[in-house]
């Protein structure tokens, strides 16, 4: 048992690796197509819509396989599987981000953009020194809800070969036939980061409202 | 200072501004008065574009602000503006809801804000709250931040959009005492008001509105004791 250990470590960093790159591409996914989705330009709409729409309708785990291996397919484009897994990610954890924004965004009263504009800020500056502040905070639970399941999702990653945490396992235990030692410690694994996250976030939600 | 051409506004098939004239001149207490759906607030955020006008033309010194090659955010720091709803930055203290545009948009130090933000908070009758949120405010004491948070900008006019509308009763006076402060001091002012006796006591003029047209504005003895037109007695007859 305590040799499996480093693999699955191992295979935990990459877990975690892959989430923290996916994520803070996806947050800016998520803040650019938000903003794209409140802008009163309908062309802009238009491909947030889309974007929104193509990625919450299908399985994460059929767009893992269309960019790895359907896109190589019929072009010249070539992911490395690593690669390919932070894409895949990225983009629907940032599909899903684009929601959290724009509802955020839109909790914030009219009247602050208004108050914003008035002073003589630009509706870019506005945004930044005064609305996204108060949504960011509003939008925090959230954020780490999607978190987590972003974290989750990069389970499926191990199908197109990459050695995650739950590719480690597997890998183990097709080797040492100890499934249910192996994967109970891989669920404990994914368990401890998930709850740390949410440690992390309630902590984080208090210290805002002090302020 | 500010003159207002054929101005019209409509929302979809509604027309709510349908043709005004006006001009106000340097150093002006102009209210506004009318019965509400008039289209005064909508009338006064044309001046700063708030709302987009449908046509016509708004000459703030001069310069058309309705055309679109003019940096309508460098025109609105000329113009100050206070809404019924204070619109105070919630996650600021009062000293950075008055500081926050000065800083960025005049290139003004913290100190230099900070000591200017002092000054217009002692003005109010503030200074004491300078590092308070504003949700620890009352009503009159927030309205009277938001005004300190657009003299920061040193605006050359003010607009008050029915400013002591959302107060309650005891705390309108310190509001409107802030304005006449303000008005003595030589501000330009249009403010959309309901409070009649404040119109009456600090307008150079009044202006009243009913339908989307201007009514009838005169001097405020000459609306409040001696309206002409039926429609001013009317709604003077209701409101005072």
């Amino acid at each position: 048992m305590l040799d499996a250990m480093p693999v699955l470590l191992k295979g935990l960093q990459m877990t975690v690796l892959i989430t923290i790159i996916s994520l803070a591409i996806a947050l800016v996914i998520g803040l650019v197509f938000g903003l794209f989705s409140i802008s009163k330009n309908k062309l802009l709409r238009g491909i947030s819509t889309v974007y929104v729409n193509i990625i919450r309708g299908t399985p994460i785990l059929v767009q893992i396989l269309y960019i790895y291996i359907g896109i190589p397919a019929v072009t010249d484009i070539r992911f490395s599987a690593f690669t390919a897994g932070i894409i895949v990610i990225s983009i629907n954890a940032g599909a899903y981000l684009v929601e959290i924004f724009r509802a955020g965004i839109n909790s914030i009263d009219k009247g602050q953009m208004e108050a914003g504009r008035t002073l003589g800020f630009s509706y870019g500056e506005t945004m930044r020194i005064i609305i996204l502040p108060q949504a960011v905070k509003r939008m925090l639970p959230a954020f780490v809800n999607q978190f987590i399941v972003s974290i989750k999702d990069t389970s499926l990653l191990s199908v197109i070969g990459i050695a995650e945490l739950t590719m480690s396992g597997q890998s183990i235990y097709s080797a040492n036939f100890r499934a249910f030692e192996i994967l109970t410690v891989v669920g404990i694994l994914y368990f401890i980061i998930i709850y740390a996250l949410t440690l992390v976030s309630r902590w984080l939600e208090r210290r805002m409202d002090v302020s | 200072m500010i003159k207002i051409e054929n101005l019209k506004k409509s929302f979809g098939k509604l027309e709510v501004l349908k043709d005004i004239n006006a001009e106000v001149e340097r150093q002006e207490v102009v209210c506004v008065i009318g019965p509400s759906g008039s289209g005064k607030s909508t009338f006064l955020r044309c001046i700063n574009r708030l709302e987009d006008p449908t046509g016509g033309s708004i000459y703030i010194e001069e310069t058309d602000i309705t055309d679109p090659k003019n940096n309508i955010n460098k025109m609105r720091q000329k113009l100050g503006m206070v809404f019924q709803q204070f619109n105070l930055f919630p996650h600021m203290t009062v000293l950075e809801n008055i500081t926050a545009a000065p800083k960025r948009l005049k290139k003004k130090s913290q100190e230099e804000a900070e000591e200017i933000g002092m000054q217009l908070l002692k003005k109010v009758g503030l200074a004491e709250k300078a590092k308070v949120y504003p949700d620890n405010l009352s009503g009159g004491q927030k309205q009277r931040a938001a005004i300190a948070r657009a003299l920061a900008m040193e605006p050359s006019i003010m607009l008050f959009d029915e400013p002591t509308s959302a107060l309650d009763p005891e705390m309108v006076g310190g509001v409107l005492e802030v304005m006449k402060d303000l008005a003595k001091e030589g501000m330009t002012m249009v403010i959309v008001t309901h409070e009649m006796g404040f119109a009456r006591e600090v307008a150079d003029r009044v202006i009243f509105m009913d339908g989307g047209y201007i009514v009838e504005e005169g001097k405020p003895e000459e609306i409040f004791d001696n309206p002409q037109h039926e429609r001013t007695q009317a709604f003077l007859s209701q409101v005072l």
